[in-house]
């Protein structure tokens, strides 16, 4: 049983199942789109979270956040579920699938077989959307974003990927679907309005009191970065700093890499809007998207050293400082820019 | 970021379906979605975790021909698994598997066990009992 449903990359793969299960359901939204309407852009560095020995740095929300944002702003009835027990948790795919509906999976990334061995560490925060099943073999078809074309995969090996173990974020065979869309999809320009003022509010202000998330994080980082060769030795700094980047850069799914989706979502919505401003802000938010490439650029080059070229852990506090400023009036002029056309 | 500078660094995507799609601005200014092969800088982070991990081995696989560790701590290391995720993945206790990576412990080990260890490592119960050279 195969469902009609065409593969689609994606630069990040929540972005990229969202996108499978709209389309299957006659709602087709570019990523941009998708992740702009789901307030996406985000940033935390919480340092008492381990990620294999190292605190989090994320550029992305909780898993499954995007796609509760968005479903709820378009009226779209959806339903995730978890189980305890594995072989229920396959069964109640195999139904979905046979009702003829694609499902969507949070998968871990330790033993996802299409993937490069390098990239299989311990992650329990990719997406997947599964669309068929092979009678005979057993075997599922999935929509991966991050590949090139569809995909197959046993039905051992997903059983596996769906229990990945790991501490901070256990999996328990998690899945999302649609259950039903509204006959008429609302129109998306005070939606864009309120997804953008949303998303200016979660990195200014965002959650009173808490120093670890939006252009305040940002800052935090910048000071625990200047102090972390003091503190840790040299080695495991840059141990850190590495983690940063890869987070910075992983597949896709990193801080520059949002920002440029969130720059083509502010052009897609000034031609949707007719708000012709947001191309100026489009333009300026692509600024500081190559602001934070030439910073993981720079820090890329304190563990591969050139000739000619030097840069400390203050130079890397500085640009991070930087950036925060840029964001936050990035963010308090868009919001205010927004507020106007909202009545 | 222009189209035009959307980087093509492969490496660690060779042989594999996985790719980038990175979001770029043409010569007129619009965004467009292009593919990339990689960038070097975040190789660059990847190496240094893998070279790291390198180290941790090469040190533990002395210890193991020296008699003072058992295999099962260097395949952990080289999968990135502390004891605390081992113990999750196996549902082994953490104070077993702390005692397993005694070469006299990990000897006495049936083939069951071996065979947890193994699939939670990736590997056979072959490559578990040795490491390579």
């Amino acid at each position: 049983m195969e469902l009609n449903l065409e593969h689609r990359a994606a630069a990040h793969c929540e972005n990229g199942a969202i996108s499978s299960l709209l389309r299957f359901h006659g709602i087709d939204l570019s990523e941009p789109m998708i992740f702009g309407l789901a307030s996406g852009l985000f940033f935390s560095h919480v340092p008492f979270i381990d990620v294999g020995g190292m605190p989090l740095t994320s550029f992305r929300t909780v898993p499954g956040f995007l796609f509760k944002r968005i479903t709820k702003l378009l009226g779209i009835k959806t339903d995730t579920a978890r189980y305890f027990n594995k072989e229920k948790s396959m069964k109640a795919l195999d139904g979905l699938l046979e009702s003829g509906k694609p499902v969507c999976l949070v998968v871990g990334m330790y033993y996802l077989p299409y993937a490069p061995k390098e990239y299989r560490f311990h992650f329990n925060g990719h997406n997947i959307c599964i669309t068929g099943k092979d009678e005979k073999s057993g075997d599922y078809t999935v929509l991966d974003s991050n590949t090139t074309c569809k995909v197959t995969i046993s039905s051992s090996d997903l059983l596996k990927i769906r229990y990945t173990k790991g501490g901070s974020y256990p999996l328990f065979g998690r899945m999302y679907w649609i259950k039903s869309v509204p006959e008429h999809i609302p129109d998306l320009k005070p939606l864009i309005l309120r997804a953008i003022a949303k998303n200016c509010k979660i990195m200014t202000t965002g959650y009173p009191g808490v120093k670890y998330v939006g252009v305040k994080g940002m800052r935090f980082l910048s000071r625990r970065i200047r102090v972390w060769e003091k503190k840790l030795g040299p080695q495991k700094a840059l141990m850190n700093l590495a983690q940063v980047i890869r987070m910075l850069e992983e597949i896709g799914t990193g801080g520059a890499g949002f920002r440029f989706i969130y720059g083509a979502f502010l052009q897609e919505a000034a031609s949707r809007t007719g708000i012709v401003e947001l191309n100026d802000f489009s333009s300026r938010i692509t600024e500081i998207g190559d602001k934070w490439r030439e910073f993981a650029y720079k820090a890329s080059r304190m563990f591969k050293k050139r000739k000619g070229e030097s840069y400390t852990y203050d130079d890397l506090g500085d640009m991070l400082r930087n950036l925060a400023d840029m964001e936050e009036s990035f963010y308090k002029d868009l919001g205010k820019a927004v507020k106007k056309y909202k009545n | 970021m222009k189209v035009k500078e959307v980087p093509q660094d492969l490496k660690y995507y060779k042989g594999s379906v996985v790719r980038d799609l990175n979001y770029a601005v043409d010569e007129n200014g619009q965004y467009k979605a292009v593919v990339s092969d990689g960038w070097t800088p975040k190789n660059d982070a990847l190496d240094m975790a893998l070279d790291e991990i390198k180290m941790q081995c090469f040190q533990i696989a002395g210890k193991v021909r020296k008699g003072e560790s058992s295999p099962l701590e260097y395949h952990a290391a080289k999968n990135m698994l502390s004891v605390r995720l081992l113990a999750e993945y196996t549902g082994i206790p953490k104070r077993k598997i702390r005692r397993h990576f005694k070469p006299e412990n990990f000897a006495a080990l049936d083939e069951k066990t071996l065979a947890v260890y193994a699939d939670a490592l990736r590997i056979t119960v072959e490559e578990l009992k040795n490491i390579p050279e």
